[in-house]
Formats: C-alpha cells, structure tokens, sequence
C-alpha cells in the first residue's frame, strides 16, 4: 500500500507518495535523488547508510521510509552551507579521515550527531560514537584524529 | 540483500487495538525493526502484517515508583543507556544496553524488541540463497538440524543483552493480550526451543518491564564477551547481582545470554549466602555455570570457548562486585 509520506527533509518540508515496504535508505537514494547516503551491507551492520533521524543516528538500510512521517530526516547532503563543508567535512579532507570515500559519510553523520551532542568528546566517546561504522580504508586512526580536529569549531 | 516482501503496515495507538491486531493470521509486532527488518532482508520472516508499536504512547515511558522501575517496552535502548538514574542506580541495566549492537541500532532498538529479538544460529542468519545451498534448516524450510543432525531440536542461541541483567534483579514483564493484561516473571517469556523461544501465544505482545527495588546492598554488573568490540551479539553474556560484607556474600544471582536457547537463571547459587568469597567459591560457581550452560556449535566460535568464558566471566564479577570496598 503506498500513503503520503510528509516529513522534514534537510530542512524542507517534502511530500511524497511512498509504499509502506520501502526502506528508508531506497526512498533516499531513488526517490529522493539524494545518493550521498551509501549502501554498505544493505543489512544493519555496516554503518554506511548512516542518517539523522530527530538528531539521532539510524541506519536508513533498516528503517521503513513511513516511520519518519512528521520526522526531521538529515543526510549528508544538509551539512555543507553554500558549497562550503561544514567543519567535520573540512577535518576529514585536511586530516585525511577518508581514503574510498564509501564510509565517510556515515561516519560524518554519526560524528555529527556526537558533536550536537558533546561538543568537545573525549578520545573514547568518539570511539564508542564511531563503533557502528565500519572502514575498510584509514585504519580508522586518522578518521578519530578528524573528528577531534573539528570538536570544538563552530558548525 | 532481498527487498522487503508486501506486507500491510498498522499503525495502533493504543495497546487494546494492537492485541487485536497482533491476533490476526501472519501479523508481526514491529517495534525498532533493528532485528525484524534484518531478518526479513534476509528472507527469514515473511509476516502479512507489521505491527507498528511505536505509537503507543503509554509503552514509551519510564516510570519510577521509589527505586523500582517500569521500563515501557518502546523505551529505546539509547534512552536507557543514557538515563543518570538507570546509570547510578541499576548500573547493571546501563551497561547491557550500551552493549548492544551499534549507536545506529541503539537509537531505533527498544526494550521490548531487545526482549523479543529472535535466537541466531549460523546456519540461520544467512542470505537467503546461502541458505538454500544448505538445504535450509530446521528453524525454517528444512528438516535437518545441522548442529545437531540427530535431533528434531533447534539450538539457536538466545542472544539478547538485556534479559540476563533483567534477570538477574527480578524482573517481570507485563504482557497484554486482547482484551486484558497478565503479568510474569520474565524467566517465564522464554522456553527452550530455538525455533519458537518465546511463550506468547497470537495477540500477546510485551508492554513492560518492571523491576522491583533492588535489595539494600545490591551490587551489580554485566559483561559481555564477544568476536569484535562492537555491532555484536554476545558469545557468551553475564549479569551478577550480589551483596556481600566482609569479603561474605550474602546473597547472589546469576544470569547468562548467548549459551542457550534461552536466557538463563543460574540455579544453586542461593547456597553461597554466607560463604567467604575466595578460590574455593569461585571454583564452585565456575562448575556451576559450566553444568548449566549448553553453548552449540550455532557460532563459528567453538562452544567449548563459550562455556568457559560464561564461567570465566560470573568468577570475574563475582570477585570484583563481591571484594569492592
Ligand atoms: C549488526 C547487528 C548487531 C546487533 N547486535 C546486538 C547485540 O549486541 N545485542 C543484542 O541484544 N542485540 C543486537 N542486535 C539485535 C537488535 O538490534 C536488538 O536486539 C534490538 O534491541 C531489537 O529491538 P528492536 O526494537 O529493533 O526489535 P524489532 O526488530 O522491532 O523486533 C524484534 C523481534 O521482537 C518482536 N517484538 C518487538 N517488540 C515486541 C513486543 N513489545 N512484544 C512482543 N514481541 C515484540 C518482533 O516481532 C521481532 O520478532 C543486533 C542487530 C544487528 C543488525
Ligand atoms: S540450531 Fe539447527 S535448526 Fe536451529 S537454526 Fe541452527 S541449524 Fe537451524
Ligand atoms: S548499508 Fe545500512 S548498515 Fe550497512
Ligand atoms: S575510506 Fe574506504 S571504507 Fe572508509
């Protein structure tokens, strides 16, 4: 069956016809044309299709697109301002927090939620933040060392 | 992975209308969908209708009554692992939801889902074409149990972080039904098949979960042992709650994840009270957990690794816990 989906998406108000079994990350990427949220496992265990949803990370590969009616939805594609990064994305492209590319935005994603959260984390807790997002590049150490540059910017 | 197949979506908002629905033929319960949307992306659930308890406000709160708790079961984990007063007061609790699965799972996964969440098995958590090349299994498809080929059982492991913390204080879940509520024991949700874990009959759902007081003196804690640091399920999980005084234990509880098809209450442990906590102790409830465990062969991690690190794990609390000034 498909319904009205209408929910706040990067900051705009959308409505679209959606069917009750399309998944968060196809209404992204297909219907949307919003393709920066990556497709990993495809099954919860990657951290790639990472989003904002009210401000909290989920990943877009496990949420239905209906459950975010009336629902604040942010991609990476809401955080740069006038072509200009926001101050995680500048720090992952200075400190070389991203090689592939393909994790990178739910990495940004859920290092941005972290940094609303607590501006200035410690080492662990952008860790333990960080924990559901895998990389098969960097080694993960210089993607830490990025989001620690950026703690403590302005957005 | 495999696209969702067409199911009807409900959205109830009150517990009375979702009994009602859940009483349906092929209706699931969905709650943060973390575990059931995994599963169905791998062709291992098919429900004709989801459930969707997420609207159900009175299922979102937790409410404290002195220091006992209700936990509705749409608490999320992140929200439970992130209240100061869960943190301080049932530290254990705190600790097994921090555990569980990712931050991107933690923020969606709720208390009932996490309670609820099916047993794996690695002959069952497998894309569907994986499966087929098996010749499925037991659990679903197939007729051989490829664990234990000779038996007619399914083994899947239950694998929830909560439960044994839950356990371990004694908690109780409030079940509804259509048109009434029961309350148990948690101990009593679980049986042990793998292949049906839960004792919920059609159009019973968990609404909550309530935790008494703990009693005075109580230290608690759970740990985790598992294959990466984080995104995974348990090899083998323990919760403790003891009091001691004086190197003496006066009373202990002991609960496991992840080595049965079911979260387990170890038994026997009542015959510590009073007894100093030392080498002798430890040995003695080291054999106990050992007995009682039946970890098998439902991970790549060889069983034997999880018996001795579910024993390994209940000294360690106990120690720790017990000889803390
Ligand atoms: C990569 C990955 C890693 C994970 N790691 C862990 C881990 O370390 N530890 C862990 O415990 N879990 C883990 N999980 C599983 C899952 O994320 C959690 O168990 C989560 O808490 C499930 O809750 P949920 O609300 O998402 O449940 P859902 O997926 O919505 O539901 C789970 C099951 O419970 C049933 N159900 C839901 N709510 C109710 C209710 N109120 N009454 C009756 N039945 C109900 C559903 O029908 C379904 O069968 C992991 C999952 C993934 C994908
Ligand atoms: S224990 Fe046996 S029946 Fe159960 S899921 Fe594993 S292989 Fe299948
Ligand atoms: S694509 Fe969603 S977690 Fe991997
Ligand atoms: S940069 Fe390639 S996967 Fe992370």
């Amino acid at each position: 069956m498909k319904r009205i989906l209408s929910l706040l998406l990067n900051g705009r108000r959308r409505e679209d016809a959606v069917a009750d079994d399309m998944l968060l990350i196809d209404y992204l990427r297909e219907l949307t044309g919003l393709t920066g949220t990556k497709r990993g496992c495809d099954g919860g265990e990657c951290g790639a299709c990472t989003v904002l949803l009210d401000g909290e990370p989920v990943l877009a590969c496990l949420t239905l697109a209906v459950r975010c009616e009336a629902r604040r939805v942010e991609t990476i594609e809401s955080l740069g301002e006038s072509g200009r990064m926001n101050r995680l994305q500048q720090a992952f492209h200075e400190k070389l927090g991203t090689q592939c590319g393909y994790c990178t935005q739910g990495m940004i994603m859920a290092g941005e939620a972290l940094l609303r959260r607590n501006p200035n984390p410690s080492e662990t807790e952008i860790r333990e933040a960080l924990s559901g997002n895998l990389c098969r590049c960097t080694g993960y150490v210089k993607i830490i060392e990025s989001v620690q540059a950026a703690a403590g910017k302005a957005p | 992975m495999q696209v969702l197949t067409d199911f009807v979506l409900r959205h109830p908002a009150s517990i009375a209308e979702a009994a009602e629905l859940l009483a349906g033929p092929g209706a699931r319960a969905l709650a943060g969908g973390t575990d059931l949307i995994a599963n169905m992306r791998h062709g291992l659930e098919r429900p004709k209708m989801l459930v969707d308890l997420s609207a159900i406000a009175e299922m979102g709160a937790l409410r404290w009554a002195g220091a006992g708790v209700t936990i509705g079961a749409n608490v999320t984990i992140a929200c439970l692992a992130r209240d100061t007063r869960i943190i301080g007061e049932l530290p254990a609790v705190a600790q097994a939801a921090r555990s569980i699965a990712g931050p991107g799972h933690r923020s969606a996964a709720t208390v009932g889902g996490n309670l609820c969440l099916d047993t794996r098995c690695v002959y069952y958590n497998q894309s569907e074409a994986w499966r087929r090349s098996n010749g499925y299994c037991l659990k679903r498809m197939g007729d051989v149990c490829h664990v234990a080929p000779q038996g007619k059982h399914c083994h899947a492991a239950y694998s929830g972080d909560l439960a044994p913390a839950l356990l371990s204080l004694d908690a109780e879940v409030e079940i509804a039904m259509p048109r009434s509520t029961r309350r148990a024991p948690l101990a009593e949700l679980y049986r042990d098949d793998g292949a049906r874990h839960l004792n919920l009959e059609r159009g019973e759902f968990v609404t909550a979960v309530h935790l008494p007081a703990p009693l005075p003196g109580t230290r608690m804690a759970y740990r985790k042992s598992r294959a990466r640091g984080a995104i995974d399920f348990p090899l083998a999980g323990v919760a403790v709650a003891l009091a001691a005084s004086a190197g003496r234990i006066e009373f202990l509880r002991v609960a496991l994840t992840g080595t049965n098809t079911r979260p387990l209450l170890v038994d026997g442990t009542r015959e510590f009270s009073g007894q100093m906590i030392g080498g002798a102790l430890l040995e003695k409830l080291g054999k106990l957990v050992q007995n009682q465990v039946s970890p098998m062969r439902t991970t790549v991690t060889a069983s034997n690794y999880r018996r001795q690190v579910a024993s390994a794990l209940a000294q360690r609390l106990v120690k720790e816990l017990g000889l803390a000034t």
